[in-house]
């Protein structure tokens, strides 16, 4: 190799390791294998030579140029793992910050154990109606076999609009209006809002209710014994105990109150079921004869049971809330906590 | 319903603990509330006597006393009670006792002078909040006798919360029939040997109004001696019942409503004038009553007259111008029955509800009066002396209520209970209720006893078989439904996935009161009729909202005075208007913003919400149901009038509203900060179109901008419009992506940028036919909205 050539290695070699980043890299190879490269000029000159000389010349200077290209190759790819670290090196993050964007909320409680109710009848093909909230006297009272003045009125604290108007004290309304308008076989759930015109601790004057009733021949009391326990126990997702204890009301008859065992203490006995061990959940009973005579159902033919619960009573059992009037104060701390 | 357990237990006393007899009484339908001690845990305390007293060497107030306990030696016992005298009959506890509240009694010095024991009154035994002095005992009381037993005290105060229609269970007998039922024991009500007439002195009694009052009856009792005093073990059982103790002739009355559930009225003979006169009203008559109130009867109220005036309300309340009192010496005792139907409703329109109204309109056994007439005046007699004369008793037949046989079909007991009963176990239970059987082809016919007012129909019947065997005891079938393919409507959107969409995009879901404040109805909604209510809670949920951001708004503030800056609150429910006269109740869904379009987070310097922010998420909502919702400006008083729209359904129906609430109002409602609402008709929200397939092009779509100057009124609405009436089909989207007032931009006058995508189904579109239909498009928007091409 001439002096001029290996002069020309180590400058290119030297201009190598001096590059810094790809694009120094690239001006390198350019200026010593582009058209007018230092290296394509050493081959440009060969053409001066003999043939002879010609070749062996170019051998060395192809040497060179190939020791050049190696020695750039490598240098091309220690940048480029060096980028790559760097990159990776610089956008490396926190990943145990939290993510941005929208939040989620969450359903009402109420709202939340509505749809758990409507979920597991729905199931058994139970449809969902809703009725309106503001009733006739008739629907909600006088249809219902409970007559004016009856001792039961007053047992509603009904709030009026006028001496035939009210607000719903029950949803029980709803099963008149359906059975108004359709024929057995009625399998219906009914959810909404109930007013009743009382405030404490125990009782908001507006609650929400979930009325069922299932009519069809040959509908026993067993069956709703076995409907009522099924639906309790597919609630509180436990075989739960439960109990009937006769009671009244002037739209069923027979007539029950369905007690389960305390979810509280597991039934021995704590300040929610007042130390009983039992809990009063919903009431129920046969569909009265008086009420398929306003409906005009054939009550020899028919048979059916109907049965209504609190759902703010049953959302205080699952949940453990303490507090009735929390429901509708809708203040976040509370409400943020059913997602 | 409040009863001692030792009264029923002298009546019908099974072989069961407390705990078991009060569990059969729920279990039956009776659901007892509660069971108290008749007194609070003590002992060691008798009945003893003072023998001798003398004052105390070195206190004024003290006195030394000798008191006889039953032992062998009187005690000495130091006593500061102003009543304390010679012979006097009081509890002593003796040294070892243990008062209520874990107070032991030890012997003492009181002042130098030692004291065996301490006298005791009413209150340091537990038997009343309030003592004046010792409790004092009658003269008879035995020396000795531990205190317990002599009253009785070992008893319970048991609590029945009765339905409306066990009337029969509103007394002691009533219970105790029950009892023996359930224990199977035999029950029959102690007899009562009628008084024989001392005098013959009667009053006259007419009764014009027979079918509000089908019997009654009443008797003179003569020359009753006012200082007599009710026995102890009345005034216990009362207490315990829960009665105060008023006197003897109140207290037999009322003993007899409780042992018997009859109520009765004493009236002082000698302030009627001529006879009793058991008419309706004249309507504005006046009447005093014992609770010195003065009513204004109107003219369907039953009273008791004298010939001069009203006396009574009838089955309700007595009057106070013919009360028995400390001076009264002759007495008119009534016993009447009054049917339910007078009674309903009439101790509520005065404001009233007595002992004697709740068993009246619930129903008194009509077949009563006699024997509890009989029991009052064997009671009167006992303890205040007097002379009875004979009965009178005005009685239509008639009128009487009729217990009518009710077949009970064994078939259908059969198929409702589902359980097998022998014949003897059926008509036992109904007999042991007082019911006579008489076996009948089908089964039975059951005529029900005259004090069971809610047995006419055979439902009631087989009740009461399943409530004596016992709910728990009769079989559950295992689920059993007719069973059918669940229907899955596509045309409408289900409410919950709206509502789970509204949560997702952070929105928490509030329940408020559908009724609410007047003056925030009013200013929210002032040109809505609302519908008040006529007996409100309270003024602030007195009328029926029109709109669900009365509540929203009153919950956001709720949160805003707890320190949250941001809320994003959603409800769905009905409003409720007039129109026309008619009640609208209307389903709707409504929401409100306020704060930062997101919580406080890192990487973000916060921005706060604004109508586009909101409105997007109505977009995303009605994306849901894949129809498009048109939003106009218009004027709404509860929102700022440049920033609110309303929704429009493609066939122009009003879906709802989108603003920011009027600045007048967030300052009047007490906001800081700005808040945005929307309103939605959920019935027009919720309805979804069915997806109709349309053919893919396979020809590339291209995109072309425009940038447009307008006036600042033109509105991108506007703009959007007049493209799509042009009803080119190469158009398949357009996007607003800039809009741009300032620089290079006349004043008045804004620059809307718009990109727009074409697209044919048939061929690659060329530029030339791109421009022909953008110059359409041109003219067609500066005919329409005076739009200029931006230079």
């Amino acid at each position: 190799m001439s002096a001029t050539l290996e002069d020309l290695l180590a400058q290119a070699l030297q201009e190598l390791a001096n590059s810094q980043d790809l694009n120094q890299l690239d001006q390198v190879r350019v200026h010593y294998l582009g058209k007018k490269g230092l290296f394509t000029l050493q081959m440009k000159e060969l053409g001066r030579l003999d043939p002879q000389q010609r070749r062996e010349a170019g051998q060395v200077i192809n040497q060179a140029k190939n020791q050049f290209q190696e020695a750039l190759e490598a240098k091309k790819q220690a940048l480029e793992a060096a980028a790559l670290q760097q990159r990776l090196a610089s956008e490396s993050i926190d990943v145990t910050l939290p993510g941005r964007g929208q939040q989620v909320a969450g359903l009402h409680p109420v709202s939340r154990t509505l749809r758990r109710i409507a979920k597991i009848f729905a199931g058994v093909g139970f449809d969902v109606v809703e009725g309106p909230e503001i009733e006739d006297d008739y629907h909600n009272f006088g249809a219902l076999n409970i007559p004016d003045h009856h001792p039961a009125r007053a047992m509603h604290d009904t709030f009026y609009f006028d001496a035939h108007t009210v607000l719903r004290t029950h949803t029980s309304p709803v099963q008149i209006r359906v059975m108004e308008t359709q024929r057995p076989p009625l399998k219906v759930i009914a959810p909404g809002r109930v007013y009743r015109c009382d405030s404490d601790i125990t009782h908001t004057p507006m609650f929400h209710q979930v009325e069922g009733f299932l009519v069809d021949s040959g509908v026993s009391f067993a069956d709703l014994k076995g409907v009522v326990y099924e639906f309790l126990s597919a609630f509180f997702e436990k075989d739960i105990q439960v109990r009937f204890r006769p009671s009244y009301f002037p739209f069923t008859e027979p007539s029950a109150e369905v007690d389960i065992e305390c979810v509280m203490c597991g039934g021995k006995g704590c300040r929610v079921c007042g130390h009983t061990g039992w809990l009063e959940v919903m009431g129920c009973g046969m569909i009265h004869p008086e009420v398929f005579k306003s409906v005009g159902i054939n009550g020899e033919l028919y048979s059916g049971f109907a049965f209504g619960m609190g759902v703010e009573r049953l959302a205080m059992l699952r949940y453990g809330i303490n507090d009735l009037r929390l429901f509708f104060e809708n203040d976040l701390k509370f409400l943020q906590q059913f997602r | 319903m409040q009863l001692s357990e030792a009264w029923l237990r002298e009546l019908v006393n099974p072989p069961i603990s407390t705990a078991e007899l009060v569990g059969q009484l729920t279990m039956a339908g009776l659901e007892v509330d509660s069971v108290t001690p008749a007194a609070a845990d003590f002992s060691g305390v008798v009945v003893s006597e003072v023998m001798a007293m003398e004052p105390h060497p070195d206190a004024d107030r003290l006195r030394v006393c000798r008191v006889e306990v039953g032992e062998a030696e009187p005690l000495q016992i130091v006593c500061g009670a102003a009543n304390v005298r010679v012979g006097l009959k009081i509890p002593a506890a003796l040294i070892g006792a243990v008062l209520p509240g874990d107070f032991k009694i030890k012997k003492s010095k009181l002042r130098g002078v030692e004291s065996f024991g301490m006298l005791c009154s009413e209150k340091e035994l537990g038997l009343a909040k309030d003592a004046e002095g010792l409790m004092e005992l009658p003269a008879d009381a035995p020396v000795g006798t531990d205190i317990r037993d002599y009253l009785s005290l070992n008893d319970n105060m048991i609590e029945v919360d009765l339905t409306p229609n066990r009337a029969d269970c509103l007394s002691v007998e009533g219970i105790a029939r029950e009892v023996a039922v359930l224990n199977r024991l035999d029950f029959k009500p102690e007899h009562v040997m009628p008084a024989s007439a001392v005098h013959q002195e009667t009053l006259a009694v007419a009764v014009s109004a027979a079918e509000y009052c089908p019997r009654y009856t009443g008797r003179l009792i003569k020359n009753v001696n006012p200082d007599a005093e009710t026995p102890l073990w009345m005034q216990e059982r009362l207490r315990r019942s829960g009665l105060r103790s008023l006197g003897p002739l109140v207290d037999v009355t009322n003993y007899v409503l409780l042992e018997m559930g009859q109520p009765l009225h004493a009236f002082d003979a000698d302030k009627l004038t001529g006879g009793i006169r058991v008419r309706l009203a004249d309507a504005g008559e006046k009447l005093s009553l014992l609770n010195d109130q003065e009513i204004v009867l109107d003219n369907e109220t039953l009273v008791i007259a004298d010939d001069s005036r009203a006396l009574a309300l009838a089955g309700v309340m007595g009057g106070s111008e013919s009360a028995v009192g400390d001076t009264t010496n002759n007495i008119f005792l009534e016993c009447a029955f009054f049917s339910p139907d007078t009674i309903m409703g009439k101790a509520r329109r005065y404001g009233l509800h007595t002992d004697s109204s709740h068993r009246f309109e619930r129903g008194v056994d009509p077949y009563l009066q006699s024997r509890a007439l009989e029991r009052a005046t064997q009671l009167i007699l006992s303890i205040v002396g007097g002379s009875a004369g004979p009965v009178t008793e005005v009685k239509t037949e008639t009128a009487l209520p009729k217990r009518l046989p009710v077949l009970l079909r064994k078939q259908q007991v059969l198929d409702i209970l589902c359980v097998e009963l022998e014949d003897e176990v059926v008509s036992g239970i109904l007999e042991r209720l007082g019911m006579s059987v008489e076996t009948a082809e089908e089964g039975w016919q059951v005529t029900p006893p005259g004090f069971r007012f809610d047995i006419a129909i055979e439902a009631d019947l087989i009740e009461e078989v399943a409530r004596i065997v016992g709910y728990n005891n009769l079989p559950q079938s295992e689920l059993f439904m007719r069973s059918e393919l669940s229907k899955a409507p596509e045309a409408m959107l289900e409410l919950d996935r709206a509502k789970d969409f509204l949560v997702d995009r952070g929105y928490q879901e509030a329940i408020t009161y559908s009724f609410v404040d007047e003056a925030i109805q009013k200013i929210i909604a002032p040109d809505d009729e609302f519908i008040p209510l006529q007996n409100p809670i309270s003024s602030e949920l007195a009328v029926m909202r029109t709109t669900l951001w009365c509540g929203l708004l009153r919950a956001a503030l709720h949160n805003i005075n707890r320190q949250h800056t941001r809320v994003r609150l959603f409800e769905t429910g009905l409003r409720f208007v007039r129109r026309g006269g008619a009640i609208h109740q209307q389903k709707m869904l409504a929401g409100l913003a306020i704060g930062d379009v997101y919580a406080e987070q890192w990487g973000d310097n916060g921005r706060a919400i604004d109508f586009f922010d909101v409105k997007a998420d109505l977009e995303a909502l009605f994306a849901l149901t894949g129809i498009t919702m048109r939003f106009e400006a218009a004027i709404h008083p509860a929102l700022h009038p440049g920033q609110s729209a309303q929704i429009l359904s493609v066939s122009g129906e009003n879906v709802g509203w989108l603003g920011m609430l009027h600045p007048l109002l967030e300052k009047q409602l007490d906001f800081d900060s700005r808040v945005f609402l929307f309103e939605l008709d959920q019935d027009l929200l919720l309805n979804k179109a069915i997806p109709a397939f349309k053919p893919l092009s396979k020809f590339p779509s291209v995109r072309r901008d425009m940038a447009l100057i307008v006036d600042e009124k033109v509105t991108a609405g506007q703009i959007v419009d007049a493209i799509k009436s042009c009803n080119e089909p190469m158009i398949q989207d357009i996007m607003i992506f800039d809009v741009y007032r300032g620089a290079g931009v006349e004043a008045g006058c804004k620059s809307i940028a718009l990109g727009l995508v074409f697209q044919d189904f048939s061929q690659t579109l060329t530029d030339s036919q791109i421009d022909a239909i953008f110059s359409k498009l041109l003219a067609a928007l500066a005919d329409k909205t005076n739009a200029k091409l931006r230079d």
